[in-house]
């Protein structure tokens, strides 16, 4: 690992809500072509750190660089998937629409989405396995399907990292051995995927990196060498045990 | 004035031309920005600001004394101003939550402007007719000059929003995601505010404070439920404001001593009715019926269930059986057994019954799906 | 002071009391603009009332004028509950259309009804005093005092019986339900008091301003305390004030009384938005300020006690890496210096045993979010304040 480039560099990241830390003097040097989980118990800050990689919040105190340059620079390498409960789903769009949005951003201004961008939305539809569902209004998909259209936003934009922030939260079982498919295929073409991450049980089978967080960082590195009872008790409390199947 | 000649005269006479183009802009206008701020769930910001904006135009008489509408208007536009922002301090720097800033401020600013304009009355050499049709609104004062400022204003914002347009349907939707394209969410989400602000102002002369917010949410709300598309939401919402304007206009001033502001918003809501009932995909009448229907429709699947359990039993699917041994089923009828008959799935002959190939096929269809939804 | 301006003084008051005691669990519940709707909609029944009756004073005009404040508040959760619009677009719908309908069959029937329109924004308190209640001859004072006075009883009845219900849920519904309180009695019984309150107010002090007296003395009186039971009282005082010096005010500047009470009022809620003690913007942000420093110098010692190699507390890195501005880092370290935290040993920055022992405990509280941990114990380790 020590020769491969870091594609994430947080470095002394602090953040603090009210004046009330909620993340403390993070360091994180996450490599390229990773699949990290970042775990940690709730309220303790895992969107949080996403989003202030991302410039969404504004942290007190810290750095951070994509590929060894400040965020701003480096926009265009990066690729977001939101909460799926952060947005308005009866907005009246329909999925095609929502998928082109990931094109904006290389679009700039004013400047309007054409055919070009229109066939990249549609590919990234298929990718997902909604192409049937292009035009439908986007309250009429249930959970699994609007997270799907929200990984296919983020696919358009054709990035090298990928945030996302639990993109497993309320879809059904093929929809979320779907959406692993396609993490799994982006880290095998050389992408690096971040992911929020709730369930423990599935860390080892999906992931291959891991980030413990509880305020501070308490261990990250590969699944296979940090992801033990220690590290899982010192970030969840007292003696948390979860059988890890290696 | 009757209403029918009130409409033969929009054409001939110059007034009254120039009345209704007022309130057709101002309606056209109200509703597209509207859609942004129903959109935003900023509602009843739209109320506060025009409620806020009360003792603005009655200081702006006291200070210059006069009763010209675009010196008011400023007036207005500057209290609203202070009234949003303030709103927006109570709600950052306290515990109080926005319904408590927004009423507040609503409240506080109208009573505190009501002080003024009663004030102003008790004035010797002042008449305060002028600043009365604020707070109801009086569009058969607007003079020519209004409308071309109104139109001038509509302009630009059309220009704004076609250039905009994709900023700004990213913003609704997504505030967060935006941010990490590298869009200055705070330009458009100023840019939004403005223009929503400038529009209530616009609308103070001919609908009135009191009932400004109706103006810019009821057209909206009315064009959300007859589309899923946000730029036919915003075409829509412009016709249904400039007709409420229209419309509204052509009743009040075909009666006597009726301000514009509470008609327009009556028709307006009556719009509103309409689309809540009636809109195909969302109406309140059609969720109803398309209850009722998936209600018998299970009712019809049970009898069929009922059948394909008994019919499975058998060699030949097809085999006769007698109507009476359902009649210990629940929620069987004769009524459920011809339009079972009619959809082709079971036949009838006489006091018996059999299954058909396709109504057997369905039936094993239907319990593999339930199957399926189940495990689910 | 002649006997009308005692009698208007003594309406107001008592008009100001009725409100604020419905007002202050409408803000605690976070329903303050139902009050501005049901002020709103009351008008068409209140119109339709008079028809009927002929009288404004009538009980059963106040019936059927509260009834359909009720009616708004049942519409708007309709609507709500239809999911076809947001929330707050349906407060927004409603209330409109129905104050429309009553303008408009006021402005229809202007020579039967005697309400303008003026009387529907502003009420009429300054002739309160001159519709006696006369029983067999006998005087008893204005009948609005009467009207407001009986709202005035019924609520402080309802306060006192369902004082420990209305407090519990309030603040706690699940806790409510489980105590066997139905919320939903609660609720519109909240709602009944409040559309009652509201019609008999309204006659005094008219539409809008009534929402004005049910808000803004809560919500000063929120400002300054957490308790319930001073926060009814706070809000009386407020509204008890208002009214007085509400009608002197009007009385000096000839103008409507209602709106003076209400400029009083947006007055008292400035001076203590703004000089509050702990809750005035004067004061949060001062301790924004403090709070600031205070988090930044966490950060700084939580940063060397992670670090131990000595590029990571050269002074300079403070500056470097942590991105802070020169002007913080060094308010951060005179901070950390003057509260013996810290020591410098050429340009290298250690930690000292107390502060060593002051970050290891401020991690502890704010993993476990024990707010009131970091508080105390910053009492326990400054000297000095940021």
């Amino acid at each position: 690992m020590e020769n491969k480039k870091l594609a994430v560099s947080v470095d002394d990241l602090t953040v603090a809500y009210n004046y009330k830390p909620v993340l403390w003097d993070i360091d994180l040097a996450i490599p390229e072509g990773v699949l990290m989980a970042i775990v940690g118990p709730n309220g303790a800050g895992k969107s949080t750190l996403i989003k202030s990689i991302l410039g969404i919040i504004n942290p007190i105190a810290g750095s951070i660089s994509i590929y060894g340059k400040p965020y701003d620079e480096q926009r265009k390498l990066v690729a977001y998937v939101p909460q799926k409960g952060s947005v308005d789903w009866d907005f009246p769009t329909t999925a095609l629409d929502v998928v082109k949005m990931g094109t904006y951003g290389s679009l700039g201004w004013i400047k309007r989405p054409r055919q070009k961008e229109k066939k990249a939305a549609l590919e990234a539809l298929e990718k997902v396995g909604m192409l049937a569902f292009k035009d439908r209004q986007i309250s009429q998909l249930s959970g699994g399907q609007q997270q799907r259209i929200f990984l296919a936003r983020a696919l358009v934009q054709n990035a090298s990292i990928y945030f996302m922030d639990e993109p497993f939260q309320g879809v059904d079982a093929t929809t979320e051995i779907a959406i692993i498919n396609i993490l799994k295929e982006l880290r095998k073409s050389g992408k690096t995927v971040i992911v929020v991450h709730h369930d423990l049980q599935t860390v080892p089978e999906y992931f291959d990196w891991v980030t413990f967080l509880n305020v501070k960082k308490i261990a990250t590195g590969p699944v296979k060498d940090i992801f033990n009872d220690d590290n899982l008790t010192k970030t969840y409390g007292i003696n948390y045990k979860v059988s890890v199947q290696q | 004035m009757e209403l029918q000649e009130y409409f033969r005269l929009v054409f001939t006479d110059y007034t009254l031309r120039t009345i209704t183009l007022g309130t057709a802009i101002l309606g056209a206008i109200c509703g597209m920005l509207g859609s942004f701020a129903v959109l935003r769930k900023q509602s009843l910001l739209g109320d506060a600001i025009s409620h806020a904006a009360l003792p603005g135009i009655a200081i702006a008489f006291l200070i210059t004394g006069t009763k010209e509408t675009n010196v008011l208007l400023l007036g207005a536009l500057i209290s609203g101003l202070i009234g949003a922002f303030w709103i927006r301090g109570i709600t950052r720097n306290t515990h109080l939550k926005s319904d408590t800033a927004l009423g507040l401020i609503l409240s506080l600013f109208f009573g505190f402007g009501m002080l003024l304009l009663t004030f102003i009355q008790k004035q010797p050499n002042a008449n305060q007719s002028g600043l009365d049709k604020f707070l109801f609104g009086q569009a058969a004062t607007l003079l020519a000059r209004d409308v071309w400022f109104m139109a001038i204003v509509t302009g630009v914002c059309l220009i704004i929003l076609i250039l905009f347009w994709k900023e700004f349907k990213l913003l609704l939707f997504d505030a967060d995601y935006t941010k990490t394209l590298g869009f200055n969410t705070k330009f458009i989400d100023i840019l939004i505010t403005s223009f929503i602000v400038l529009a209530i102002v616009l609308g103070l002369q001919t609908v009135g404070v009191v009932l400004m917010s109706a103006m810019l949410l009821a057209p909206a709300a009315a064009a959300r439920q007859w589309t899923n598309s946000l730029s036919v939401m915003v075409i829509l919402a412009a016709i249904f404001g400039a007709l409420a304007g229209v419309v509204g206009t052509g009743i009040s001033a075909s009666q006597d001593n009726l301000s514009t502001g509470p008609v327009i918003v009556l028709v307006a809501a009556v719009f509103v009715v309409v689309s809540f009932i009636f809109s195909p995909s969302r109406g309140l009448l059609f969720r109803q019926i398309r209850f009722i229907q998936n209600r018998k429709d299970l009712q019809l699947h049970k009898t069929l269930a009922f059948m394909y359990d008994i019919a499975k039993t058998h060699e030949d699917k097809s085999h006769p059986h007698a109507i009476k041994i359902l009649n210990n089923f629940h929620g069987f009828t004769r009524k459920s057994l011809q339009k079972l008959e009619s959809k082709n799935y079971i036949e009838l002959d006489g006091q018996m019954w059999s299954m058909t190939q396709n109504g057997y096929h369905f039936a094993a269809n239907l319990y593999n799906q339930q199957l399926s939804t189940n495990n689910d | 002071m002649t006997s009308a301006q005692i009698e208007i003084q003594l309406i107001a008051s008592v008009v100001a009391v009725a409100c604020a005691i419905p007002g202050t669990f409408l803000v605690l519940r976070k329903m303050a603009l139902i009050s501005d709707a049901i002020s709103h909609s009351i008008l068409p029944g209140l119109v339709i009332g008079f028809f009927i009756t002929h009288d404004l004073s009538s009980p059963l005009l106040i019936i059927l004028a509260a009834l359909s404040g009720l009616v708004t508040v049942i519409l708007v959760e309709f609507i709500q509950k239809t999911g076809l619009v947001k929330e707050d677009t349906a407060i927004g719908l409603v209330f409109p259309a129905l104050f429309s309908i009553g303008i408009i069959l006021i402005a229809k029937n202007a020579n039967d009804v005697h309400l303008d329109v003026d009387a529907v924004l502003l009420g009429e308190l300054a002739f309160a005093p001159f519709d006696r209640l006369l029983v067999d001859g006998i005087d008893f004072g204005p009948k609005s005092l009467w009207i407001i006075g009986s709202i005035l009883t019924i609520t402080v009845v309802l306060l006192m019986a369902f004082f420990k219900e209305l407090k519990v849920s309030t603040f706690d519904a699940g806790l409510a339900t489980a105590l066997g309180f139905s919320p939903a009695v609660l609720h519109y019984g909240l709602m009944s008091v409040a559309s009652v309150t509201t019609v008999g107010a309204f006659d005094a002090v008219g539409a809008i301003l009534v929402v004005a007296l049910m808000i803004a003395p809560a919500a000063t009186a929120y400002l300054l305390t957490n308790d319930l039971k001073k926060m009814l009282f706070l809000s009386i005082g407020f509204g008890v004030l208002s009214a007085i010096s509400g009608y002197w005010l009007a009385h000096w500047l000839d103008a409507s009384i209602s709106g003076s009470m209400t400029t009083v009022l947006g007055v008292l809620f400035l001076l203590v938005y703004l000089f509050a003690p702990n809750r005035g913007l004067l004061s949060v942000l001062y301790r924004n300020k403090q709070q600031r420093l205070e988090v930044s110098l966490l950060t700084f010692l939580l940063h060397l006690n992670n670090h131990s190699e000595v590029e990571e507390r050269h002074i300079n890195h403070l500056n470097e890496h942590i991105n802070w501005q020169k002007v913080r880092s060094k308010s951060v370290v005179d901070l950390a210096l003057k509260n013996n935290m810290i020591t410098i040993d050429d340009s290298i920055i250690s930690l000292t045993e107390k502060g060593t022992s002051f970050t290891n405990k401020a991690i502890d509280y704010i993993i476990t979010n024990d707010d009131t941990g970091i508080e105390s114990m910053k009492e326990d380790f400054f000297l000095f304040r940021g």
